[in-house]
């Protein structure tokens, strides 16, 4: 009786937000992070809409993007420690579908409730009118891209104790063109420009990362854990 | 694979092991039918652990092979794997989900339709079927972790000290479980400490650190 590698896709996923739920403290940190970065900088660099406005695109993105290298963590730490990962390498299953539902899951608790939360910090930070739709357009093609480039970082890094300034220092550079695309797309929306081109591109890195980003991550895994 | 599967033999060649600059073991070679039972001893640190994670495709060893029916696990080992129940030093479940909420992910996972509560019972644990993990104790956890062997049927079990922190009366009972195993036709790989009775059964004595 073999059991089928959907079911064990789904299964794993609603593990994975269920024990998100039962750990609703924690999960809160990213987005607590996230809302905290944006709201210093009215302090910061002056209450002045004018201001506010040219860097709002970059200062949301880039929290965004810190928040999401925090929660990495949540990924693979607390499965490599109970010896669960160990079980997902000795599955019938096809460990790159694994990782790509548990990256799923991952996005669903980190990055989801982030985008909810994009509008009320661009009303924070005077974003123009236009450029509220392609905030969130690009916040939802980019935030799966970190989230799956995160984990082959993760992967790597899950066996050492500590691994988080290297994983910073692996993630980052690759983190930058997603940065880029999504930063000025917002800004070229508010300037009211065409961004269609913007979005194609940072759709091509989803699609790109999404085939290729499981494969890396098991591989690295499988290093971590020989 | 449309060819008739050879016969259920996991068998290793020549292996070898090196940690750091130690060589663990050299030129080792078993072979383990259906039927039998496959005891790894030897003291802390001769490399038990090491050839369990090996036997099971966790790591690769520096040289030889380990074939399960007749097929090298260094190219593919999925029929291995949906054959195979690995119990290892951690016990791989989670501590903020219960027993059952556990062993349900593991049937979904590796398949396997037994009743959950009644294994659960089985194993001593129906007063706790629904506490989270986290407030069982070290032994209990071990056997929710065991409970998986009967949750998911699977003909090779590889198991590293399963009876740590387990009671006496939870050992008699693990053994029966085992020997059973082996009787209708599984394969056991285990290392203990404990001086344990399969009764009737064959068991194979591999001893390592020598």
């Amino acid at each position: 009786m073999e059991p089928s590698t959907l079911t064990a896709l789904w299964a794993l996923m609603r593990r994975d937000l269920t024990l998100a739920y039962r750990h609703r403290s924690e999960l809160l940190n990213p987005l607590l992070f996230f809302v905290i970065v944006v709201s210093l900088f009215p302090l910061g660099i002056s209450p002045e809409a004018k201001t506010l406005q040219t860097v709002a695109p970059g200062v949301v993105w880039v929290a965004a993007l810190l928040a999401n290298l925090l929660s990495l963590d949540l990924m693979f730490r607390t499965d490599f420690e109970d010896g669960t990962l160990e079980r997902f390498l000795l599955s019938p299953h096809p460990l790159p579908l694994l990782v790509l539902a548990k990256t799923a899951a991952h996005w669903i608790v980190v990055a989801l409730p982030m985008i909810v939360f994009a509008p009320v910090l661009g009303q924070l930070m005077f974003l123009r009118p236009d450029a509220y739709w392609a905030l969130l357009a690009t916040l939802i093609l980019g935030t799966p891209v970190l989230s799956l480039i995160g984990g082959i970082g993760m992967g790597l890094t899950v066996g050492l104790r500590r691994g988080g300034v290297l994983l910073s220092l692996l993630i980052l550079p690759l983190y930058v063109p997603v940065l880029i695309f999504g930063a000025t797309a917002v800004d070229a929306a508010g300037a009211g420009l065409d961004v269609s081109g913007h979005l194609s591109f940072l759709g091509a890195l989803l699609l790109l990362a999404i085939t290729l980003a499981p494969l890396a991550t098991s591989a690295a895994l499988r290093v971590s854990l020989s | 694979m449309s060819n008739p599967s050879p016969d259920p033999v996991l068998e290793a060649e020549d292996l070898e092991c090196i940690r750091g600059d130690r060589v663990l073991f050299r030129s080792l070679s078993f072979r383990v039918e259906a039927g039998t039972i496959l005891l790894v001893e030897g003291p802390n640190g001769s490399g038990k652990t090491s050839l369990l994670r090996m036997a099971c495709g966790l790591s690769q060893p520096s040289t030889g092979a380990i074939r399960w029916r007749g097929e090298n696990l260094r190219r593919g080992a999925d029929r291995f794997y949906s054959e195979l129940s690995y119990v290892g030093h951690s016990p791989g479940i989670k501590a903020d989900l219960t027993p059952i909420e556990n062993l349900r992910f593991d049937q979904s996972l590796a398949g396997g339709r037994a009743d959950l509560c009644d294994i659960l019972n089985r194993m001593g644990l129906g007063r706790f079927m629904d506490t989270p993990c986290r407030f069982l104790s070290a032994g209990q956890r071990r056997r929710v972790a065991l409970a998986r062997l009967q949750a998911c049927p699977a003909t090779v079990w590889i198991l590293d000290e399963p009876f740590t922190a387990i009671d006496h009366e939870g050992v008699a009972d693990l053994t029966r479980v085992m020997a059973e195993h082996a009787r209708s036709g599984g394969l056991l790989l285990l290392t203990t400490h404990q001086a344990v009775d399969f009764d009737s059964c064959e068991v194979q004595t591999l001893r390592l650190g020598q």
